[in-house]
This record gives structure tokens, sequence and C-alpha cells, in this order.
């Protein structure tokens, strides 16, 4: 399986947010997106995913154009989890993670024994299981984000792509998710593709960065020869210090210390009497 | 206990929910009662063994002039009307994600009002009306669509610019109203409300061509209306051609409604109750409700009808009156209830 894009520009009418980028993803591997806010690493990912089409250049699934595949061929071969999926209200856990199973269905064969078998595991190896009758409205943010997942891998695709999966979770649960794909992609050797915010974590959990910066890659490759005060200077506009981290010795950054500067309150107006 | 059974045979396979399956059967039990009795009652009773007796074909000259000439017609044109407003509903709550959404907004009621009124108020043949507001339905709904279409359909785009072509069908309507000749604007009236009264097998022959066009029709598209009702980027992920299948869905959900309202007018607010009444009794939610959708909308109506021939007997109600008496208030519980803060987090 191979994922890549030549002289990709997406935008979505008017200046492009991403402009001539060429990608590959090493399959089997954890890739982690990273750049500031506006950078373009959402739009890339929804140009990877054929939620945008490029205005010129090409997403390649295996050698061939996705615009030439067929939209369920790529969807038995690339799954998604959205920045902030929605559900309508009621849905139950099982419910939604049998949503996973659409592009392996048809009208006839609407819960066969592959089915059961994919969503059994993906509730499985999620930890949901226990919570597969609950409605998801009802569900912390957490166990909510790993019913998603969970419908994802019941869609039983080789490569996972997530739009910033741990947004809006404490830092427990951020984890927990991290560690959850981190799994998938030892244990089974699936391609994890994923937006992520904080580059600490990104330099943890990924074999592979793409540091993106106004549209172009601006680096790219293993977080201990990308990430260096350098990088990060240029990509986020931040001063930091690079230090080993203690648990896993990826880099970590840390916010170089700063001049305080006055902030003086505002100035009393005279009050006319 | 275990309310879900998966059933295969060979290339087939379903998961089959107990509840919605008792569900449904409760609804058949309860329609087939409510029509019996719906051709039993009125102004010349006649006891269910001669109802039955005239069915197969052995009653007297005068049973069967009444109950196959004039009251069959009117509970199964009543049924179908039901079960092609139900699913219309379910189809455009979903596909809007608005649990307050009905047919009206893809502008089928308004355009129907509109086109049917004018039949009836600028003296065109009144064997026209269902042609009439058939064609005023679709008419409506085409233009609401052509409008909201930009490079692709947004379901806000669709809810907005349906509101506003139905204020221009209101404005249409009432004009006409109010220059008609005051017969013919009564007359209007209660077909504008919904009426089931003085119905034949004309108008149940083509309602039933629709509903047997249109409910497979359904069928073969709840499974992309599943996935639309996640969100536009997950059912693209999961492999539904979005524009595609939406446009299905609408064409579908807004000629099931036009064909309710060529038989029987614009009977409101069973498009909306019958999803919210099939997802309340079988705890589920999405296209799985579908066939519980069209049989509670159809009881919903022939109990609605019985109820409006009955309580002021002689006089009749239109249906219409009755199912608002009902849906108005269950709109307001609806209302409520959304506007309550959502808990988690």
């Amino acid at each position: 399986m191979s994922l890549r894009a030549h002289d990709l520009t997406l935008g979505y009418g008017g200046t492009p947010v991403v402009a001539d980028l060429s990608l590959e993803l090493p399959p089997g591997s954890v890739t982690a997106i990273v750049g500031a806010n506006a950078c373009g690493k959402s739009t890339l990912l929804r140009g990877l995913i054929r939620l945008l089409a490029p205005s010129s250049g090409a997403v390649l699934l295996d050698g061939t154009e996705l615009a030439r595949l067929g939209t369920r061929e790529v969807a038995r071969r690339l799954g998604l989890l959205p920045q902030s999926p929605s559900a309508p209200e009621g849905l139950t856990v099982e419910d939604l993670v049998a949503r996973g199973r659409y592009p392996h269905q048809s009208w006839l064969q609407q819960f066969s024994r592959d089915d059961q078998h994919h969503i059994d595991w993906a509730l499985e190896v999620t930890d949901t299981a226990g919570l597969r009758r609950r409605s998801l409205d009802a569900l912390s943010g957490g166990q909510r984000q790993r019913a998603w997942i969970a419908m994802a891998l019941a869609q039983d695709t080789e490569t996972l792509l997530l739009d910033e999966p741990t947004t809006f979770l404490d830092m427990a649960h951020q984890v927990e998710v991290l560690d959850l794909l981190s799994d998938l992609n030892r244990e089974q050797g699936r391609t994890i593709v994923m937006v992520l915010h904080d580059l600490n974590q990104a330099c943890r959990y990924a074999d592979h960065i793409v540091a993106m910066h106004r549209g172009r890659i601006h680096a790219q490759g293993p977080p201990s020869e990308v990430v260096d005060a350098e990088m990060v200077r240029t990509v986020f506009g931040l001063d930091v210090r690079i230090v080993p981290d203690p648990e896993e010795h990826t880099p970590m950054c840390v916010p170089a210390k700063r001049r305080r500067r006055r902030v003086d309150a505002p100035e009393q107006q005279p009050t006319v009497t | 206990m275990s309310r879900r059974v998966p059933v295969r045979a060979g290339g087939f396979s379903r998961l089959l929910d107990l509840r919605l399956l008792a569900v449904c059967a409760g609804a058949l039990v309860v329609g087939v009662v409510a029509v019996a009795l719906s051709v039993s009652v009125g102004e010349f009773p006649i006891p269910l063994g001669d109802v039955a007796a005239t069915l197969v074909g052995s009653g007297t000259f005068s049973d069967e002039f009444i109950i196959v000439g004039l009251r069959l017609p009117r509970a199964l044109v009543g049924l179908g009307c039901g079960m092609a407003l139900g699913v219309s509903g379910l189809i455009f709550q979903t596909l809007v994600r608005n649990p307050l959404a009905a047919p009206d907004i893809i502008g089928v009621t308004g355009g129907a009002s509109l086109t049917g009124v004018a039949i009836l108020i600028l003296g065109a043949p009144p064997a026209l009306l269902p042609l009439g507001a058939f064609a005023g339905a679709v008419a409506s709904a085409t233009l609401v669509y052509a409008l909201a279409w930009r490079g692709g359909l947004s379901p806000y785009r669709l809810v907005l610019i349906g509101i506003a072509l139905a204020a221009v069908s209101v404005a249409g309507t009432q004009y006409l109203l109010v220059i008609g000749d005051l017969i013919d604007v009564q007359r209007a009236a209660v077909w504008l409300v919904g009426s089931l009264g003085g119905v034949t097998w004309a108008e149940f022959w083509p309602l039933l061509v629709g509903l047997v066009l249109l409910l497979p029709a359904t069928a073969a598209l709840a499974r992309a209306l599943d996935a639309l009702s996640l969100s536009e980027e997950s059912a693209t992920a999961l492999g539904v051609r979005v524009q595609r299948s939406r446009l299905g869905l609408v064409v579908v959900g807004a000629a099931l409604a036009a064909f309710a309202v060529a038989a029987a007018g614009p009977i409101g607010f069973v498009a909306f109750i019958a999803p919210h009444l099939a997802r309340r009794l079988t705890g589920l939610t999405g296209a799985a409700v579908l066939p519980a959708t069209a049989l509670l909308g159809g009881v919903l109506v022939m109990v609605c009808d019985l109820v409006a021939r009955l309580v002021l007997a002689p006089v009749e109600l239109p249906v219409g009156v009755v199912t608002a008496v009902v849906g108005a208030p269950f709109f307001l519980y609806l209302l409520h209830r959304a506007n309550r803060p959502v808990r988690g987090g």
C-alpha cells in the first residue's frame, strides 16, 4: 500500500492553500503532519482522502490516481476520522461502528459474518465493547473518540487518516487515543497518518514527521532528524529548546524563557463631575 | 436478552431487530383494525361481519356500494398518504439532520397548495386537481433544488431557500383565496387542510403506483442516507457518492410527498410526527426505522381520519384538522426538549 502526492495544489477557490506539494507516506509507519494554524495541514489531509479535489497534480494510491478509482474502492483502502465528526442524536456506539462497514456491503449483504467479525473486533480493540448499546451523546469525550476510531477500524482499511484526533480531549484521553493508534500500527502494520497540533506528541508517536509551512513541506523525516530549534522557529515562529524526552528520548520542545513585558493598566480617564 | 438476531441465507444478510419487528407487527394490526373500523362506521353503520362478507364478494348490493365504492378507497388512500408522508419526512429529517424538518422544506407543500388552489378558484375542471397539485409540488421542489445548488447541495441552503419559496407560495395562495368566489374558497380551504372526504379509486391508483416505485427506491438509498447522516466528510470517506445520493434522496422524498398531496391535499404534521413515533417506539435511529415509519404514518392518518369522521358526527372534519391538533403540541414538546442543554462533553 502506498499513498503519495505529486505536485499537489489544493484550495477552496482563490489562492491555493497547498501548493505544488509532493509527498510519499511511508507504508506501515505512523506519520504526523505538523505545522502552525492555517499552514494547510488539514487541507493536505482532505486532499489525500479525496474530500478536496486537486486543482492540479494528483494523489496516487498504489500508483493509481484517486480520481480514477471508484469511491468505494478507495473507501476499502483509506479510512478517515474527521476533525469534529457528528452523529445523529441517539445513535448507539454499535450502530455507529456498523456504519464503518458501508464499503464492504451491498443491499443484499448488510450483516455478513465478516461484518460481524470486524465490528466486534473494532469494539474490542478500542475498548468500547462495554459501551456498545450506549448512545453516543451519553459518552465522555474520550469514549466518543474511541467509538469513532472503532468505526474507522471496522472499515478495515490498511491506511487510516486522522485529522487532529486528540484536539478536544484531556491529557489522559489524548495519551489513550495515541497509544491505541500506535498499537494498531505496531501490531497490525496499519499505516497511520495524522494531523497533530502538539509537536511533542508527534515526536513521541510518529516515525515520520511532515512539517508544513505556508502550504509547503518545510522538512520531513524521522523526528530526531527533523525537529530542531531552527525548524520550530521557522514553522511555528517560536523560540524553543530541544531536550530529550525523559521517557522515550525523542526530541521534546520546551518554549524558551521569554523576557517579561510590562503590561500597564489602562489609563484612568479623569471623571467629569 | 439480545434483541438483535443476525439473519443470513446465501448472499443475503441482515441484522434483525426484534423490537422493530414487534413495532411493525403492532402497527400492522392497528392498521388493519383501523381500516376495518373505517369501512364499518359512518352514517350507515355496517357490522364488521358484513364488511368481511362484502370484501370476499358475498355482501349485499348496498353494502358493496358503500364499502367498495365509498369507504374502502378513502381508507386505503389515507393509509397510502400516511406511508408516503412518513417516509418522506424521515428522508428529509435525516438528510438535513434536523428532527423538525418535513418535506415542506423542499417546497412540495407550498407548490402543491398554490396550483391546487388555483385549479379550485380559477374554474379549471376539478378532475385536474390531483394532477395540478402534483405538478405544482414537482415544479416547486425542482425550483428549490435548482436555486439551492451551488456546485453541490448544502442542506442549509436547501432549508433557507425552501422557506423563502414557501413564503412566495403562501402569498400566491392567499391572493387566490381573496379573489375567489366564496363557495370555491370554502372548498379550497378544506382541501388546503388536507381531507380524505370524497376520495375515490381515481385518487388511489396513482398513489399506489407512486408507493410501489418509491418505497423500494427509498430502501435502496437507505444505507447512503445513514452514511450521509454522519457528515458529508464521513459519508465520502465511507465511499458514498454524496451529491448523487443526496439528489436521489431529495427526488424520492419530494415525489413521495407530491403523490400524497395530490391524493388528499397537504395533510399537515404526519411527515413530521411519524418518524419520531417510529424512533421513540423502536429505540432506533436512522434509516433502520423506515418500515416502522411507513406503517405508523399510515396508521396515524387512518386513526386521525376515523376521529375526524366521528368526533362531530354527522359533520365530518378534514383529517388535517385532527393531525394538526395532535401534531402541534408534539412539535412544541420537541422544541422544548431540543432547547434543553445537552448532557456530556
